[in-house]
């Protein structure tokens, strides 16, 4: 960074919550370098994926045509799945949309161009590879050629999170703490996704898969959900995985993918469509009860690096941009008061404890362990259970009706009664 | 887990992403270690495949990596030492 005297804060990463951090420095005047890895922008990332519009627009405010946004989502899709059915819910709003399909490499290399316009400095090509420390400070970044000085240090290096852990902010992280995603991005003309998922415009649809990648009760069905995105002309299909339950199933994330794919419900879906790229990238488990400190003498975690997601409504490029802005204007307040110890950042904590962000988290808290020890009823028996209702109701016999629904109506309630005080008490929870 | 089937799976797939080949590896396995592992978990939580299995030793095909991060917090042993590419080397998504 020849060109670049003094620099007041290095942002390391330039993902969203990156991005976010470094246009709010800039914003105020100071000087601010944003490193990042890859050579091209966005390259090594990948989510699912659709972005949300009203952080995208707190962050730059533009329009629909200014940003690179393929499809909007029209349309949720929630499809129960066991071998050979599927029983789907379909939620389709013609309001104003909420959130848009990207291709992260496309769009992350927008975001760095609205920063750079604004005075980011930006450094790519550079992977940092350890903090400089003085005593307990942080004071600074080694990358691969040079070390790099600031008053502040944001960390916004992404789910794996290794800068971090250096610092002790984090626990080692342990198979549970992180989803493994992974997905296949397919070719398909834009007029065949249309016809097919009932879309006009640029209208685009998410659906998310329960059930279908194992019929195994014995052994446990894994905390993992599939999801199909569309895009303009592509469509996404993927998988995300607990890799602590990955470990347990001992089967590879391809053949789970694999499995997904050949479904009855995807395969006319993937019909004359073209596998043009496979992509793998972890995600954060999101655990409140596990959130790391998120601030030290010198350096604040923001985005996935901290854990910030919620993994229910599969929030997270939300979540970096706006831990990203908190932590900028904390690193601002410390910039201008030339003093970056932990008491002047612990600011940003204070922010985000009354943000959405963290009330969220908290009433969560106790959703995804609850899902996860639920997996068997969940992705199992619930999608059986909807099958045979439908079964039951569709099928027209010469057997008399009240018989049927009798031993069904008997047999399910007894399997549903044991769930649904751990449901409520879930539930109780997030509205509490 | 049916390991031709596998194959043949993530090489289709794999053939369709795109690398800068750095000429070292990222990644390096403590072979002493592996030798005295029963469980394995690198031969298939890997989502490219990367670790396979010969003549009884583990062999890394570190070109493939696509920089997830998995491998080396499912190994049981610690025996993964996984750093970064070397800087614009490794995986160059363009979908995703
Ligand atoms: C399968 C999957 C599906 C998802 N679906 C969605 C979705 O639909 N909607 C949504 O909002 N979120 C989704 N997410 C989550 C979302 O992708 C993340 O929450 C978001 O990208 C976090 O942003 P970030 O800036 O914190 O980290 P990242 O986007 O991961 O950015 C980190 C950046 O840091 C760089 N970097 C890392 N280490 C270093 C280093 N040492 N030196 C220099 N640079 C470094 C990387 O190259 C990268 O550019 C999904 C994630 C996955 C994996
Ligand atoms: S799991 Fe770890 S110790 Fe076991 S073979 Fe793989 S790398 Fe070696
Ligand atoms: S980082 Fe991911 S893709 Fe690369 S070797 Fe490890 S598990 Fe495989």
């Amino acid at each position: 960074m020849q060109n670049v005297e003094k620099i007041d804060v290095i942002v390391v990463g330039a993902g969203p919550a990156g991005v976010a951090a470094a246009v709010t420095v800039a914003r105020g005047g100071k000087t601010v370098v944003m490193i990042d890895r890859a050579d091209l922008a966005g390259s090594k990332n990948m989510f699912g994926g659709a972005v949300y519009l009203n952080s995208i627009k707190d962050l730059f405010p533009i329009t629909w045509e200014e940003a690179p946004y393929e499809s909007y989502i029209s349309q949720n899709r929630y499809s129960f799945l066991t071998e050979s059915s599927s029983v789907e819910i379909n939620h389709k709003t013609l309001n104003y949309p909420s959130a848009a399909t990207v291709f992260r490499p496309k769009f992350d290399a927008w975001l760095i161009e609205q920063a750079k316009k604004e005075g980011v400095f930006y450094a790519p090509k550079t992977t940092v590879r350890a903090l400089l420390l003085d005593d307990k400070r942080v004071i600074g970044v080694r990358t691969d050629t040079e070390e790099l000085k600031a008053k502040v240090v944001i960390l916004a290096d992404g789910a794996q999170s290794n800068l971090a852990q250096t610092l002790k902010l984090r626990k080692p992280i342990k198979p549970k703490d992180l989803i493994l995603g992974v997905k296949e991005t397919f070719y398909l003309e834009n007029s065949k996704i249309k016809e097919r998922f009932n879309l006009v415009g640029n209208q685009g649809m998410l659906c998310e898969y329960f059930g279908g990648l194992s019929d195994d009760e014995a052994s446990g069905y894994p905390f993992a959900m599939g999801f199909l995105y569309t895009f303009k002309n592509h469509i996404s299909l993927g998988i995300g995985i607990n890799t602590e339950d990955l470990i347990k199933m001992k089967k590879t994330p391809y053949e789970l993918l694999e499995r997904l794919k050949s479904h009855p419900d995807i395969i006319p879906y993937l019909d004359d469509a073209r596998s043009i790229e496979y992509s793998a990238h972890t995600i954060p488990e999101g655990d409140f009860y596990h959130m790391p400190k998120l601030y030290t003498h010198g350096a604040m975690l923001v985005g996935d690096a901290a854990g910030l997601v919620n993994n229910v409504h599969f929030e997270g490029t939300n979540y970096a941009i706006y831990s990203g802005i908190l932590a900028g204007e904390t690193a601002l307040d410390a910039v201008k008061a030339d003093n970056a110890s932990k008491r002047v950042l612990s600011a940003y904590e204070k922010r985000f404890k009354k943000s959405f962000m963290y009330k969220d988290m908290k009433s969560y808290r106790n959703v995804v362990s609850m899902l996860r020890k639920m997996s068997n009823s969940i992705f199992l028996k619930y999608p059986k259970k909807m099958d045979e209702f439908f079964t039951l109701f569709n099928m027209v016999d010469t057997i008399p009706k009240a018989t049927k629904f009798r031993s069904f109506a008997l047999k399910t309630g007894r399997a549903v009664a044991l769930d649904v005080p751990k449901i409520a008490k879930t539930v109780l929870e997030v509205l509490k | 887990m049916n390991d031709k089937f596998n194959k043949r799976i993530i090489e289709d797939k794999l053939s369709h992403v795109k690398y800068k080949t750095d000429k070292d590896s990222h990644i390096i396995v403590d072979e002493m270690v592996c030798e005295k592992c029963t469980t394995k978990e690198c031969l298939y939580v890997c989502p490219a495949r990367v670790y396979s299995e010969e003549n009884g030793k583990i062999k890394v095909e570190y070109e493939n990596c696509l920089e997830c991060g998995v491998c080396k917090i499912s190994c049981p042993k610690k025996a993964i030492t996984w750093s970064y590419p070397e800087s614009g080397y490794g995986v160059v998504y363009k979908y995703s």
